[in-house]
């Protein structure tokens, strides 16, 4: 075994970079897809719900309210490419790309080579089906502003280092 | 170069660097199980069934010798229920339990210093029974799929066991281990095309997520209180996604004239991945004074503050005024090598328990490749400043200049490091120290200042966004 396989405090997933988060107060990479919600620019209680699917990038985006948006029709939204812009400065290029599944031509992947690489697939519109699920999500990653600090000792955050490594 | 047995807090550094009687062939069978995990328990091979046995031989002069036999045979059929799996994880705990012992001994070695004689209370058991019963099923799902066969569906399914969980005090430590643990699972989904597995880590984290399952074992009851003044040495930050945790070392000199002891404080908090840095100390900050007595250089004196028998306080800032300045470096150089070091709750013994104050000085640094080593008395010990908190003066390049250095001594991947918890180093004829939980108080560096003010309007736009979404 390597040292890093037989490390109890490797490093397994890099930490999220600090970003900006007026426009995109969430954004992830998980069950497949990138995916996020992105506030309206017009209207402080809605928000979008964003989403694009790894290796097909079959993109949905609609509002909290399940209406679709006027942007996305048969093409990549103002919302989904804000939701691509902010994942990068979160993840870092490379992780996003090796998660969509974007080959890059021969250049490091950028926020614009990722959009423009998944755009010239010309991706199909996808059902916002997932939206809900992504929705509460999002209400359940703010709740954990919500839960008390507490100073009961948690052994198990050994495990857990910090890392200066930047994603 | 460090006298072979100084006065000051370090230390012989021989005892570290000599091979521990032993360690290989526990570290042998705790690998061969960890092997089995990576593939999983559904349809094990004979291979498996070779890694199980192996790890049930190697406690077999032990009380767990039939339990563990027993769970060997059921698991190498195919056939384990969640009590053989659960007995398998003890197994293998009381496997790194004795590297831990071992590797303690020799810490202490290397210190001079003597480990505090502790016993520990009976635990109660009174916690939320089902929701430790629907950890203890997806903690079983994972080990019949195995690492390379975790995909989305079962890994995701500890969402609901993990926000159930989050805001009862009592299930807290499970459910931040849980999230902390599914996180990585899910980012490393599917299973089957991972490159390389972090073998040990996750079946640590398994196992121990395992052991916590059983009702009782989370608890760190109160074994009393303590009076007296409260030396901070440093601040030690453990953090991932959706948690961190901030736990001050020091020295407690007690009021009743007893030695001084090593204890800890710590405070932690869930949090949203975009919460980061020095948004970190914002979170933590208002819940405890002594970070900002840290940061300010002073002593608290503690009055009836409730301590675990392993040293840790059970922290309150009612129990805790401020005190004078103390100096990291003065407690470190004249306090500590007097000091009793906490014992290890018999659960907590596990070599990535390890985290025990040191002072060194007079060490020769050296770059090795990316990393940096300190020659000690003629021997080697690698630093770990990855693991310094990007949000603080502390940095590896300061490490690197540094003459004296407080850290903490671990133990990993078969060998002991050094974490830096601050450092002095001489800049016009003069000592200045840094310290990685510098900016924990708050800072008026200007580099820190810029990372405050992003952190705050980070937390600011998700509790706008909290407030008008969340209850609707
Ligand atoms: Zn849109």
């Amino acid at each position: 075994m390597t040292d890093w396989e037989r490390a109890s405090a490797a490093r397994v997933i890099p930490p999220a970079r600090p970003r900006k988060l007026a426009k995109v107060p969430f954004v992830e990479l998980a069950d497949g897809r990138m995916q996020g919600v992105v506030s309206s620019g017009s209207d402080i209680g809605r928000v979008y719900v964003s989403s694009v699917a790894a290796g097909s990038y079959a993109f949905a985006c609609s509002t909290n309210n399940n209406r679709p948006c006027g942007g996305a029709r048969g093409s990549f939204c103002n919302h989904i490419n804000a939701l691509i812009s902010e994942a990068v400065l979160q993840y870092g290029a490379e992780r996003v790309a090796r998660y969509l599944r974007v080959e890059a031509a021969d250049e490091e992947p950028s926020a614009h080579s990722i959009t423009v690489g998944m755009s010239a697939a010309r991706p199909l519109q996808g059902e916002t089906t997932a939206a809900a699920s992504v929705f509460s999500r999002f209400l359940r990653h703010l709740a954990y502003l919500e839960l008390a600090p507490s100073t009961e000792p948690l052994p198990e955050m050994q495990w857990f280092p910090p890392t200066r490594a930047v994603a | 170069m460090v006298p072979a047995n100084p006065g000051g807090g370090l230390m012989r550094a021989d005892p570290l660097t000599e091979p521990v009687e032993g360690l290989d062939e526990a570290l042998a069978a705790v690998d061969a199980f960890d092997e089995v995990l990576v593939v999983g328990l559904l349809r094990p091979r004979p291979s498996q069934a070779a890694g199980l046995t192996r790890l049930a031989d190697a406690v077999a002069g032990t009380p767990l010798a039939a339990r563990a036999g027993e769970a060997a045979e059921k698991a190498a059929a195919g056939s384990a229920g969640e009590e053989h799996l659960v007995a398998l994880a003890a197994a293998r705990a009381a496997l790194l339990g004795s590297v831990h012992d071992a590797l303690r001994a020799r810490v202490q070695e290397a210190t001079g210093r003597s480990l505090a004689e502790e016993t520990f209370p009976q635990r109660s058991g009174q916690q939320g029974a089902n929701l430790l019963a629907a950890a203890r099923t997806w903690l079983s799902d994972l080990a019949r799929c195995g690492w390379q066969g975790i995909d989305h569906e079962v890994v995701s399914s500890a969402a609901q066991v993990v926000s159930a969980m989050l805001p009862d005090p009592a299930l807290r430590r499970l459910a931040m281990l849980l999230d902390g643990f599914s996180a990585e699972l899910a980012a490393s989904c599917p299973g089957a095309s991972l490159e390389r597995v972090p073998v040990r880590r996750w079946a640590d984290l398994w196992s121990r997520a395992m052991l916590l399952t059983v009702p009782g074992a989370i608890e760190a009851p109160s074994a009393g209180t303590v009076d007296g003044r409260l030396l901070p040495l440093g601040v030690d930050v453990q953090e991932h996604a959706t948690a961190v945790q901030a736990q001050v070392h020091a020295v407690l000199e007690p009021g009743d004239g007893a030695p001084p002891r090593l204890v800890r404080a710590a405070v932690s908090a869930p949090k949203p991945d975009t919460v980061v840095g020095a948004g970190l100390w914002q979170l933590l900050r208002p819940h405890m004074a002594l970070l900002t007595a840290l940061g300010e250089g002073r002593a608290m004196q503690l009055t009836d503050m409730p301590v675990t028998a392993e040293g840790d306080l059970l922290w309150s800032d009612e129990h805790a005024g401020v005190g004078d300045a103390a100096d990291a470096f003065a407690t470190a150089r004249v306090v500590l090598p007097t000091a009793v070091d906490a014992a290890s709750a018999p659960l907590d013994r596990h070599p990535t328990g390890i985290a025990v104050p040191v002072f060194l000085e007079g060490y020769a640094v050296e770059k090795d490749g990316e990393g940096l080593t300190f020659g000690v008395a003629g021997h080697v010990l690698a630093v770990d400043t990855d693991r310094v908190p990007a949000a603080g003066p502390l940095t590896p390049e300061a490490v690197a200049a540094s003459s004296a250095c407080i850290g903490l001594l671990r133990w990993d991947a078969g060998a002991f490091t050094l974490q830096p918890l601050a450092v002095e180093k001489t800049v016009r004829k003069k000592a200045v120290a840094l310290h990685a939980g510098g900016w924990a108080g708050g800072t008026t560096d200007k580099a820190g200042v810029k990372a405050e003010k992003a952190a705050t309007a980070a937390v600011a736009v998700l509790r706008e966004r909290a407030g008008r979404l969340l209850r609707k």
